[in-house]
């Protein structure tokens, strides 16, 4: 069996749109089995999702879906590179017929889409056994306040979608390592069952998910942990044997690093019991993993073991959660902070009597170098700067957006009726939506895939 | 010949000395990993950076409890945080609502090592 390449091309909703262009360079260059995940949905992006689609019913999937997968989307279908991405979000089907358009427009119109679902189980959510997730314990919001809940889907309905012929698949929410594990299940036939190998598969998907975090992003530190070439960082290829042997690795040619060091750091991230790493297709123990530099920019991770899959699925549920609004000044030069938390003390006072109790607020100073700077940012490289350069930022929440105006507004009005010199006000004010974490019994949820048709009716998987 | 230093001087250091940190999130919940640069430096920090220290420097956040896990393997321990995110990144109020910068409060710690280790 030969090694199969799982590439990156995003880790988050927001992330570089040039990313995938070394990757999927690389990935033709090996000419091996390969699939690139574009993973760009997280718990601050799925409520997003859902609130653009409140306000627009052709909204709701990842907002940079066309930029990123423009640049490639020519080149992986005519050199079978699978693309698999939870780009759906909450519209899949929005989603499905953006990479219908943009196939068309290189003349690939014959492109064969793969849609998962079954994650959406809002209408049912009511009739549903579920359990509060063990960090949470929230009641369940009512139905007026209820705006969606989606499940974490494991890599079945993926694998589904490749045995169509999917070229791309796009999902809602499935479990992030669930994308890079459901190419390697296809293409090796690892059994359900095989835990040891969907542990190595779901780890070599979490080592990829987060994109450029395991190749020198989120990691530099200058003078300590230096990482050259951030600009250009190069996002990871992971090579997978068939026994579940991986290697970290990512293109040449591009900045960042791929060290024992950032293997570690991504390895736990967002990890909790190492022993016990919960995902929908395998109960990860990564307590016993080496992780080994065998070249430059090469690290070996192995010691990865697997239990059985948990009987529950952890469900994201979005609910109304009022208003958040944000105002910030700035105080600069001599006694700077003093007329910062004179500011923040002048607001206290007034949102006594001006804003509800109700009112959840809070006051933060921020500062450097901001507005005694020029454009190209001089005092910012100075060893000392001025005497100082404070930001005092206000942030409040309440069910009812008068009382988010009104909060708001009082730091607006620190501009005539605050200390002295203060200015560069801004302020936004953005609707909240809320989650909370519940788990659902595995048989409740009915996950499948289909091959998406712009104008037909779709062929289910059995 | 130089004679053998038989004496050990020890000294005051922020973790961020010996050590490298990344922070994860999930809903209300943080975790912090934690790496020394040198594995020697690895027993000093399993015996002072303890549940009890750790909660103790992210008392202001609300840490309600600190869960640590060793990862002799690695070198490195797992810090599991609860309720230090004030709302998590969709409920905080807090610009950094998933605590991605939250590392290096964790690096700031004061621990005693062997200066040797430096």
């Amino acid at each position: 069996m030969t090694t199969f390449l799982l590439g990156s091309g995003a880790g988050f909703s927001g992330d570089r749109t040039d990313a995938a262009l070394p990757v999927v360079a690389e990935l033709i260059r090996r000419g091996q089995p390969c699939a690139l995940v574009f993973e760009t949905l997280g718990e601050r992006t799925l409520a997003a999702a859902h609130r653009a689609m409140r306000e627009s019913p052709q909204a709701g999937f990842e907002p940079l879906l066309e930029e990123l997968l423009a640049p490639v989307l020519e080149d992986c279908l005519d050199n079978g590179i699978a693309i698999l991405g939870n780009v759906g979000a909450a519209n899949p089907e929005g989603a499905c017929e953006v990479i219908a358009r943009l196939a068309r427009q290189v003349v690939r119109a014959d492109v064969r889409i793969g849609r998962v679902q079954g994650d959406d189980i809002r209408a049912r959510l009511a009739g549903l056994d579920l359990q509060p997730w063990e960090a949470e314990a929230q009641a369940l919001p009512g139905p007026e306040q209820l705006i969606s809940a989606n499940v974490y889907l494991g890599a079945l309905p993926l694998t589904q979608a490749l045995e169509l012929g999917a070229q791309v698949v796009v999902t809602g929410r499935v479990a992030d390592p669930s994308l890079f594990l459901a190419p390697l299940v296809h293409h090796f036939g690892w059994a359900w069952d095989d835990w040891d190998r969907l542990a190595a598969g779901t780890m070599a998907g979490h080592l990829g998910e987060c994109g450029a975090q395991v190749s020198g992003g989120y990691f530099a530190d200058p003078g300590v942990k230096d990482v050259t070439g951030l600009a250009t960082l190069g996002y990871p290829i992971i090579e997978v044997e068939e026994d579940g042997r991986l290697i970290v690795t990512k293109p040449p040619g591009t900045g960042g690093c791929v060290t024992e060091r950032t293997v570690k750091e991504q390895l736990l991230y967002e990890v909790h019991d190492p022993a016990a790493y919960l995902t929908p297709d395998v109960v990860v123990d990564l307590s016993g993993a080496h992780v080994r530099q065998i070249g430059p920019d090469r690290v070996e991770v192995c010691g990865i073991h697997g239990r059985p899959a948990p009987s529950r699925l952890k469900t994201t549920v979005c609910y109304e959660g009022g208003w958040q609004g944000e105002a910030e000044i700035s105080y600069a030069g001599p006694n700077a902070l003093a007329r910062a938390r004179l500011a923040g003390q002048v607001l206290r006072e007034r949102l006594t009597f001006r804003a509800p109790p109700a009112l959840r607020k809070r006051l933060d100073i921020i500062g450097h170098a901001s507005v005694f700077d020029d454009d190209t940012g001089t005092l910012q490289h100075e060893a000392a700067g001025s005497d100082g350069d404070y930001r005092l930022r206000l942030a409040v929440e309440h069910a009812e957006k008068r009382w988010v105006e009104r909060a708001t507004q009082e730091l607006l009005a620190l501009y005539c009726a605050g200390p002295a010199g203060g200015g560069g006000v801004r302020r936004n004010l953005l609707r909240r939506v809320f989650t909370a974490s519940y788990l659902v019994k595995r048989s409740d949820v009915e996950a499948f895939a289909t091959l998406f048709e712009p104008e037909g009716t779709a062929d289910e998987a059995s | 010949m130089k004679p053998a230093r038989t004496d050990i001087e020890l000294v005051t250091v922020p973790l961020y000395r010996l050590a490298h940190s990344r922070a994860g999130d999930k809903g209300n919940r943080l975790n912090l990993s934690l790496f020394p640069y040198r594995p020697e430096v690895y027993a000093a920090l399993v015996e002072q950076v303890t549940e009890s220290r750790v909660q103790a420097l992210f008392a202001h956040r609300g840490a309600s409890r600190v869960s640590r896990y060793l990862m002799p393997n690695l070198a490195g321990m797992n810090l599991v945080l609860d309720d230090v995110l004030q709302g998590g990144v969709n409920g905080a109020l807090n610009l950094d609502g998933h605590g991605k910068t939250l590392s290096f409060l964790l690096l700031g710690m004061p621990v005693i090592v062997d200066s040797r280790l430096l």
